[in-house]
């Protein structure tokens, strides 16, 4: 049914209670949900838009030197904030390498969290999906799934989690914070996102009625700012989601790395933290060597999903190169193609 | 309405005529004001919204629909099923010449392909209507789909294309072979992809009594009318269409689809005036697509580099139930000269929707199979690309040996290499990186198209007050009709363009024949000519037999056209203008004809095209395999250029056209179910801005004294071909691998 109670609480108290209904869904840039409600795929009975819930839109530099994000500051407004990008800026950089400027506009910090998966079979409201219809199957196996998941997958679901922002963040321990009928709490994005198992629907740790109210980075995430980049593959050169990607993170100490921070993108239902990786490279000289043995290690466990072998092999590499670049520092400013492989000149994004 | 008048701008300042100017779009200000009226754009009073619901599978049968609720739900007027869709005059799956194509028009419960239209509800609102179509939630007796490309039921075509044989063999093909040195054999796989306009087909139609007043985007008026008045049995003179602009249509909004005509007799249905717009989705379907190709080439040279054999094989796929064939083998028709050319087709039947003329039919995904053997052969040979290319130059049309009415192909060459610096191209891969150490290739194919002409007519009047009214039932599809038509005009009323009133874009208008085959130009600009000179005939003729005119008695010295005025061609000092003419007259205006057509006599003589050369630079990452293509070149001779910025806009777009076929189009189809899985534009990829960093289209002057009058051969698709080759071969000669399959993915480079 496209008839939904449409309401707009003036607090986060009132959204949260309003979130809580039976079919309640929360809009914020409306990006994915619309595209989902228009498609039949989401059909919530209650929309509760929180886009012009008050406080929640700010970036703000904490006292112990931690980041919080506001759940509902647009995606270009933070990736363009000058602080923000100096001391993060592969986070910046995974931004802008994803959707378009009109997206990016709208798209808010919680609904990129919670985007869901691209899988073709989950869009498509006449194909069996675990995930959109719990129980009736999955036909991207056996189906068409280049793109779907390496890493973390089950038999009940292959596909992966879109987002380029979620990354970087992961890499860098952010954390997200959540406010709900039972209270605040907190959970690391790491933990946020659930791999399918045998329950494919459910995506995240959220309960009904529960609200991102922001995600922090905390003060050490800065610490990298000289030795961290973003890098995704696609299949055009902007506006395409990656085939695979990777965030890398490095402190080095007179050329040997004293702190690594990798994750993927694009190979599993979450965005993936490589930490087994992380650890080889302690210690360890800035060399590539090292960095393929860390992506051969970050890779260990993946296996096709189905005609897809050929990410495994690419996500080794892209892993490799971005520790690389992560070595030879930081550019001064997010490249003109951003997380590209290109440089870019005559970029026209 | 569809009259609609251009806002008048200042004439430039020139010598000579208005054709060559480089005139910006006329229309430019009414579409980037949005006061341009697309045809989803109208509003007539009381109208009311149809929405077509789509089917789910690929094959079978629709065994229930929930009418009842879709009627329930507020807003709903009326739900069209097979139960009460208004009956036809003509049965919509009854074909009486090769144009006319199968519809499906909710005639009976069959499903033939995914988003066949399987009902239509019509409600006061848009979101009515589709959230009533979304509660039918149909039913289906589902059928095994057929989408195997390779399925050995294959069969041999009657005709492929527009009506050509399926096979041509001239010389002995298998002879050349055994007698090569030098042979390839290789096969490329092209997809099928879908037209995309970014206008959605749309209709808004009403009914007054049984006439029809329809806004629709259409590149042909006669053809559409005459479709719409055999299905409702109707005079095509009752049928009143607009379509002064067209968001694209790339040979998809030729003939009127059967979405359109669903829009029609849901506003009988209903007896109030529809609109229906297309979702993206829906244009995946019922809309025409280019069909997916197999083809196989097998070349021979002699020692030389010489060309003794050339054969073309391509296995394409129509719908099940009617027939349009991609004529890709026929790209080897004209191009190189060799002894012995055979090009053959075969089909299958898949359950998708019928493919249709899609922007260069045949030539697109023939071009790029043949640019890439060409490429393969060359190299074999150890020759240059541009040099065994230019070894097995065409002097005469190598299949029928008759000779070109022009053909700068030679000069595109020479202009397109030295521009983009192709003498510095190392022969073997992998030779070239650039500062961030990406593999550089370069690579070229050879353009052509063929210069077709249809017929079209045009009506001219010249007024009292000295200005001219030109009239024709032309399609801008964002081409720039609008400019170069009326340049077109103005030179044949010899008139300055402000002091002309240029009418198109209606049916009531004189037929300019459709907008496609890239013959609009030379079709609709001969028409144009023609009424120019006849009205300019007429006018010299009360001139001459007027006693009183200082032309009187011009006779055979004749005179001429200009600025307003007729001067006696021998005496220019005697002249006189339009205006005064008329006035001695007593007349107030006085009008002419003309019709565009190519001639019979010339076309049998002369192999008539438009050729040209691209020249492509990509890049590639040699981890990753993600290519981006950083410079293109494209050098063409395509006759008259009526309007350079325009011309230049249609390779541009053509050429681009060619990055997405070579390196993003597809569609991808459920090989089980038949289904597309990325009917939308997140997923279905076509270029964007930063896939094309640098594009550059040369203008080859040509001067074709044999393809009609005014020397115009076309330019819409030609950007095409060449392109999608060009890039394949930079992409083997950056990385060294060949990838015989479109799009080229970066999978294949790892
Ligand atoms: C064509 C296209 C291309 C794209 N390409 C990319 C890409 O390349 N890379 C990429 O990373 N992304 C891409 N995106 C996805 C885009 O980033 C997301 O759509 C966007 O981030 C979603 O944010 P939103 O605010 O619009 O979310 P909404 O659509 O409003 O919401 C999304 C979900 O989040 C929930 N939600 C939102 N806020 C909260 C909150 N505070 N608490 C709890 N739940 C909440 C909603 O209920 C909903 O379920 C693309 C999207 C499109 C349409
Ligand atoms: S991969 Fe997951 S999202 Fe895709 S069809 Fe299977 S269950 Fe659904």
């Amino acid at each position: 049914m496209n008839r939904f109670e449409y309401a707009r609480p003036a607090t986060l108290a009132e959204a949260i209670s309003a979130g809580a209904a039976e079919g309640s869904v929360f809009l914020a840039g409306g990006t994915n949900l619309m595209d989902l409600m228009k498609g039949g795929i989401a059909r919530p009975a209650h929309l509760v838009d929180i886009s012009r819930l008050p406080e929640l839109d700010r970036i703000e530099h904490l006292d112990d030197g931690a980041v919080r994000i506001g759940a509902l500051v647009r995606n270009a407004d933070l990736a363009y904030d000058r602080d923000f990008a100096k001391r993060y800026p592969s986070v910046a950089e995974a931004i802008l390498s994803g959707a378009s400027a009109q997206l990016r506009n709208a798209a808010t910090t919680a609904g990129n969290l919670l985007q869901r998966t691209r899988c073709a079979y989950f869009f498509d409201t006449a194909s069996a999906c675990n995930k959109r219809a719990p129980g009736t199957g999955c036909d991207a196996r056996g189906g068409e799934n280049r793109l779907h998941a390496v890493l973390g997958w089950s038999e009940h679901c292959i596909a992966t989690h879109p987002s380029d922002f979620c990354v970087p963040l992961v890499a860098l321990d952010a954390v997200v914070e959540i406010d709900g009928p039972a209270g605040q709490r907190e959970v690391t994005l790491e933990a946020f996102h659930l791999l399918p198992g045998s329950t494919p629907e459910r995506e995240t740790v959220l309960v009904p009625g529960e609200i991102i109210t922001g995600v922090r980075l905390p003060a050490d995430a800065a610490g990298f700012a000289g030795h961290t980049r973003y890098l995704k593959v696609r299949e055009r050169t902007s506006y395409a989601f990656a085939v695979a990607s990777a965030a890398a993170s490095l402190r080095l100490e007179g050329g040997v790395i004293v702190e690594a921070r990798i994750a993927l993108g694009g190979v599993a239902l979450k965005p993936w933290r490589a930490r087994a990786a992380e650890a080889s490279l302690v210690g360890k000289p800035a060399d590539a060597s090292y960095f393929r043995a860390a992506a051969a290690l970050a890779l260990a466990d993946a296996t096709p999903s189905g005609g897809n072998a050929f990410k495994i092999e690419l996500a080794r590499r892209i892993v490799t190169r971005a520790l690389g670049l992560a070595a030879a520092g930081t550019p001064d400013r997010v490249p003109a193609l951003p997380a590209s492989p290109f440089s870019g000149a005559a970029a026209h994004v | 309405m569809s009259d609609i008048t251009l806002p008048a701008r200042p004439t430039h300042m020139r010598m000579g005529s208005s054709i060559g100017q480089n005139l910006t779009r006329r229309e430019g200000v009414l579409k980037t004001t949005g006061a341009a009226r697309f045809a989803a754009d109208n509003h007539p009073a009381g109208m009311v919204y149809a929405a077509i619901a789509g089917s789910d599978v690929a094959r079978g049968r629709v065994t229930s629909l929930n009418v009842d609720a879709a009627r329930a739900h507020p807003g709903v007027i009326e739900v069209m099923t097979p139960a009460n869709a208004p009956p036809l005059a003509m049965d919509p799956d009854a074909k009486l010449h090769g144009f006319m194509f199968r519809l499906d028009l909710l005639q009976n419960d069959r499903v033939r392909y995914h988003h066949q239209p399987i009902a239509v509800v019509v409600a006061e609102t848009l979101e009515a209507a589709t959230e009533g179509a979304a509660l039918l939630a149909p039913t289906y007796e589902v059928e095994p789909a057929r989408t195997d490309l390779g399925a050995d039921d294959s069969f041999v075509p009657a005709a492929v294309g527009a009506g050509h044989t399926a096979s041509e063999s001239h010389g002995d093909v298998e002879g050349g072979l055994d007698a090569a040195v030098v042979k390839m054999e290789a096969t490329y796989d092209t997809p099928a992809q879908y037209h995309n306009a970014m206008e959605p087909h749309s209709i808004v139609v009403e009914w007054q009594g049984n006439t029809l007043s329809i806004d629709m985007p259409t590149q042909g008026f006669a053809m559409t009318q005459g479709r719409i008045a055999g299905l409702f049995g109707i005079p095509a003179e009752n049928i009143a269409i607009r379509s002064p602009h067209l968001g694209g249509g790339f040979g998809s909004k030729a003939l009127g689809v059967g979405p359109q005509i669903l829009g029609i007799m849901a506003a009988k249905l209903v007896g109030r005036p529809v609109k229906l717009v297309l979702k993206r989705e829906q244009m995946f379907g019922p809309v025409g697509h280019r069909a997916p190709t197999r083809q196989t080439l097998r070349m021979g040279t002699d020692g030389t580099g010489h060309l003794t054999a050339l054969s073309h094989h391509a296995r394409t796929a129509t719908s099940s139930f009617d027939d349009f064939f991609e004529p890709a083998a026929n790209s080897s028709h004209s191009l190189y000269a060799s002894p012995a050319i055979a090009t053959s087709h075969d089909a299958v039947r898949l359950d998708t929707g019928t493919p249709m003329f899609m922007r260069a039919p045949g030539e697109a995904p023939g071009s790029a199979a043949l640019e890439s053997a060409i490429d393969e052969m060359a190299l074999a040979c150890g020759m240059d690309p541009l040099v065994f290319r230019l070894a097995n130059y065409a002097e005469y049309e190598p299949t029928t040996g008759k000779p070109f009415s022009s053909k700068a192909l030679r000069e595109c060459y020479e202009q397109g290499a030295a521009r983009f610096g192709w003498a510095k191209r190392p022969m073997e891969p992998r030779q070239m990186r650039d500062a961030d150490g990406m593999l550089v290739g370069w690579g070229m194919g050879t353009a052509v198209f063929p210069a077709l002409m249809f017929q079209g007519q045009a009506r001219a009047r010249l007024l009292r007050d000295g200005t001219g009214v030109l009239e024709i039932g032309a399609h801008d599809m964002g081409q720039g009709a609008w400019t170069g038509l009326a340049q077109i005009a103005a030179d044949a009323l010899g008139l300055e363009l402000d002091q002309i009133e240029f009418r198109s874009g209606a049916s009531h208008m004189p037929d300019a024949g459709i907008a496609g085959g890239s013959a609009h130009t030379a079709t609709a600009g001969a028409a144009i000519d023609g009424a120019g000179a006849d009205v300019i005939g007429k006018l010299a003729d009360l001139a001459m037999n007027d006693a009183r005119s200082p032309l009187f008695g011009a006779g055979n010295a004749g005179v001429i056209a200009r600025a307003g005025r007729l001067y006696r061609r021998d005496d220019e000092a005697r002249s006189e203008s339009y205006g005064e003419i008329l006035a001695r007259a007593g007349l107030d205006d006085i009008e002419g004809m003309g019709t565009g057509a190519g001639d019979p006599v010339l076309r049998s003589s002369y192999a008539m095209h438009a050729h040209g050369a691209v020249f492509a630079e990509v890049k590639v990452d040699p981890d990753f395999g993600q290519i981006r293509v950083t410079r293109l070149v494209g050098a063409f001779a395509a006759g008259t250029i009526v309007n350079p910025r325009m011309v230049q806009s249609q390779y541009y777009g053509g050429m681009i056209w060619g990055v997405s076929f070579a390196l993003h189009e597809h569609a991808v189809t459920d090989k089980r179910s038949g289904r597309v899985m990325n009917a939308n534009f997140g997923e279905y990829h076509v270029s964007v801005n930063a896939d094309v960093p640098s594009i550059e289209a040369i203008m080859v002057e040509e001067r074709d004294e044999h393809v009609n009058a005014l020397g115009i051969k076309g330019v819409g698709e030609i950007g095409i071909t060449g392109t999608v080759g060009a890039i394949a071969n930079a992409v083997w000669h950056a990385t060294g691998i060949r990838v015989r399959s479109f799009p080229i993915t970066l999978d294949r480079l790892l």
